[in-house]
């Protein structure tokens, strides 16, 4: 997993609530099992004007279509971010992007955990801050980057103010080292065989064979 | 010490704490399906990995399969071949249980779990689905995860969890006639927004859920996802375990006796903390239909689409979004507005209940002119059984479609889906954007208000209809 411990970027500003995974990575676009090349379709809905037809265009409103974003490598968006169905293909295209972490008030659970299994920073930071985090992004989005420490766990913004964030620190330790969520579990090989020795006698009726 | 019903189910999978708080779970089971279980799949292949206990492993067909009378492998979707062949290749070269186009078992993994007792109370299971909530109904510990997290399941038999917060929702008195589960969760999630469960487990209780039938409760606990929870869980009682007596996966014999045994632990302890509690009166609870694009956006059959939000930010421009794309406007009636289709199908409404409500309501009657109506049964098990009830025919004299069991136009796959402007009244659980077909506008309802609304062309009080 690509590890991640400091990264500066355009903040790209998508200040909606309840922004669902059906959004970020239309159904319709997840053609084949593969966890690559999905960028193209991240946000197809919003980003394309007749998407699949000869009339295709993009749609010069969205904002990753707007100049000054298009190199953009982190979200901002309102609450309840990735809400929606469980598919992992909306990170996927995130990252594929080049989308490096997303600023929101709350997540949905499932996205939240499938960021981090991929190396994209989850950050929860409050709804007020955000939009003065917009506001100081939008006077000139490419100067004004934003700054993200995930060992102090800061996001620095304008004139060097920072906002601290919090992070599980399993999570945290994850992201930094760029591990791999099954190898270190694997390392715990005899609790897991002591602990169903014992959960055998006490429910077999939950196991199969 | 008080426990909860999720204290207890996940105090007994603990393999170990982690110092940051979160906790090792046993998972003891993993279902898949062709569309997200097969990029876990491929995935432990790729990784030449294994996956640690096939037994405990099973696989369905529903998201991409057509579900037209004939189908084959061939799907309307562009690309949907590949995942059925894949999913296909890879569960046999995993050893784990397929259910098969053409196998009698084959159907919505979350209509499938609970009827072949493979979901049953105080297990954990997951699925690379968000809806995996819905065995929440049974008792279950069940949660949707993305592919990573089911890889790990399946190769580890584990998952880590940080503990979640723990919310009871009290559905107090009892329902009115007319009013399902499905207005339950839809009336809840209304009043408490779509985020109103966010980072907490919660417990339906109280005595409208007692009084709810086994695949109610299914119901009710599907759309816990939508209220942004953990998940939702129903204590076990004399119901379900009546319900999964016999089923093809759970115990039987002595080990029976043992789970009966276990599960009769599976409550709530009186004075057991919950982090919040919400009381609901079901006194106040009408048929719901929503008529934005998330289903916090719902409201009562007899209301009115709400005033703008009047506060300029991201909730007002959401709303704005959500008019624009729904073609409503603020203190709109909801009943009378003409609807071109009806869609009856889901893990959240497609079960034999389901069916047998709407079919007494179109018995004898017919789909407006113009309307195109669809009934897509849960599960191979469902549809059988209902035709066998000679349902199919209550259905296909009202003019609906009559079709093979799967996911279906719950969702748009790139294959089957509605057309853009055309408003559906639909008994699934997600109105998002596109979610039935590009600029296609979903109402979500209960089956009955959906059978009702096909009736007369416009959506329709099921209370209404009257006899015949
Ligand atoms: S029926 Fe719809 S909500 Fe349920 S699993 Fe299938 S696509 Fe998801």
């Amino acid at each position: 997993m690509k590890k991640f411990v400091t990264h500066r970027g355009t903040a790209a500003p998508l200040l909606k609530i309840n922004i669902d995974t059906d959004a970020i990575m239309p159904s319709r676009e997840m053609k084949t099992v593969s966890k690559t090349g999905l960028g193209k379709s991240l946000f197809a809905s919003w980003r394309f004007i007749d998407r699949g037809t000869d009339q295709e265009k993009l749609n010069p409103e969205f904002v990753l279509n707007q100049q000054e974003y298009s190199q953009a490598s982190i979200l901002l968006t309102g609450r309840n971010m990735g809400c929606g169905s469980s598919r992992e293909f909306a990170v996927w295209a995130l990252v594929d992007f080049g989308i490096r972490a997303i600023i929101a008030p709350s997540f949905g659970a499932i996205f939240f955990t499938n960021c981090i299994r991929n190396g994209l920073l989850p950050i929860v930071l409050d709804e007020q801050v955000i939009a003065s985090l917009a506001d100081y992004v939008a006077l000139n989005p490419q100067a004004n980057q934003l700054n993200i420490d995930l060992k102090t766990c800061h996001v620095i913004g304008p004139d060097g103010m920072t906002y601290p964030f919090e992070l599980q620190s399993g999570f945290q330790v994850m992201l930094l080292e760029g591990l791999d969520a099954i190898d270190v579990t694997n390392k715990l090989g005899k609790e897991i065989d002591a602990f169903k020795t014992t959960d055998i006698q006490k429910r077999p009726w939950a196991y199969l064979n | 010490m008080k426990y909860t019903l999720f204290d207890k189910v996940w105090n007994d999978h603990v393999v170990t704490q982690q110092d940051d708080g979160a906790d090792l779970l046993h998972i003891d089971r993993i279902f898949l399906h062709e569309r997200t279980g097969s990029a876990a799949l491929a995935s432990i292949e790729e990784g030449e990995r294994k996956i640690k206990n096939p037994a405990h492993v099973f696989c369905t067909m529903d998201h991409i399969v057509d579900t037209f009378p004939g189908r084959t492998d061939q799907t309307t979707m562009p690309g949907g071949s590949e995942f059925i062949k894949v999913t296909r290749d890879l569960s046999l070269k995993g050893n784990i249980t397929l259910f098969d186009l053409g196998d009698e078992r084959q159907g919505i993994s979350h209509v499938v779990s609970p009827e072949q007792g493979i979901a049953l109370p105080g297990c954990t299971v997951i699925c690379p689905d968000s809806h995996t909530c819905t065995l929440g109904g049974l008792g279950a510990l069940a949660t949707g995860v993305g592919s990573s997290e089911c890889e790990h399941a399946l190769v580890t038999e584990t998952l880590r969890f940080s503990k979640p917060k723990q919310m009871r929702v009290v559905f107090a008195g009892q329902l009115k006639s007319g009013v399902s589960a499905k207005d339950m969760i839809l009336h809840l999630i209304a009043a408490y927004s779509a985020a109103g469960g966010s980072g907490y487990a919660i417990e339906f209780a109280g005595p409208a859920v007692d009084s709810l039938t086994v695949e109610a409760r299914l119901t009710l606990c599907n759309m816990a996802v939508e209220f942004s929870a953990f998940t939702g869980i129903i204590a076990p009682d004399d119901k379900v375990f009546e319900y999964l007596k016999g089923r093809p996966y759970a115990p039987s014999g002595e080990s029976w006796q043992q789970a009966k045994e276990y599960w009769a632990t599976l409550s709530t302890d009186d004075g057991a903390h919950f982090d919040q509690e919400i009381v609901i009166d079901c006194a106040t609870i009408s048929p719901t239909v929503t008529w934005g694009t998330s289903p916090q956006e719902a409201i009562s059959i007899d209301g009115q689409v709400p005033p703008l939000v009047l506060e300029e930010g991201d909730a007002r421009r959401s709303m704005e979004q959500s008019l624009a794309y729904m073609g409503l406007k603020p203190g709109q009636s909801i009943q009378g507005l003409p609807i071109q289709v009806a869609f009856i199908g889901s893990c959240t409404n497609s079960r034999l209940s389901d069916l047998r409500i709407a079919a007494a309501i179109l018995k004898g009657r017919k789909v407006a002119s113009g309307v195109r109506a669809i009934c897509v049964p849960g599960s191979t098990q469902v549809k059988q059984t209902a035709e066998k009830e000679g349902l199919d025919q209550i259905f296909l004299n009202a003019g609906f479609e009559w079709r093979e069991s799967g996911c279906s136009m719950c969702f748009y796959a790139g294959g089957e889906g509605f057309v853009s402007g055309e408003r559906v009244i639909t008994s699934t659980n997600r109105n998002f954007e596109g979610r039935q077909g590009p600029g296609c506008r979903s109402h979500l309802a209960s089956p009955a208000t959906v059978a009702a609304s096909a009736i007369n062309g416009a959506i329709t009080d099921s209370r209404k209809m009257g006899a015949l």
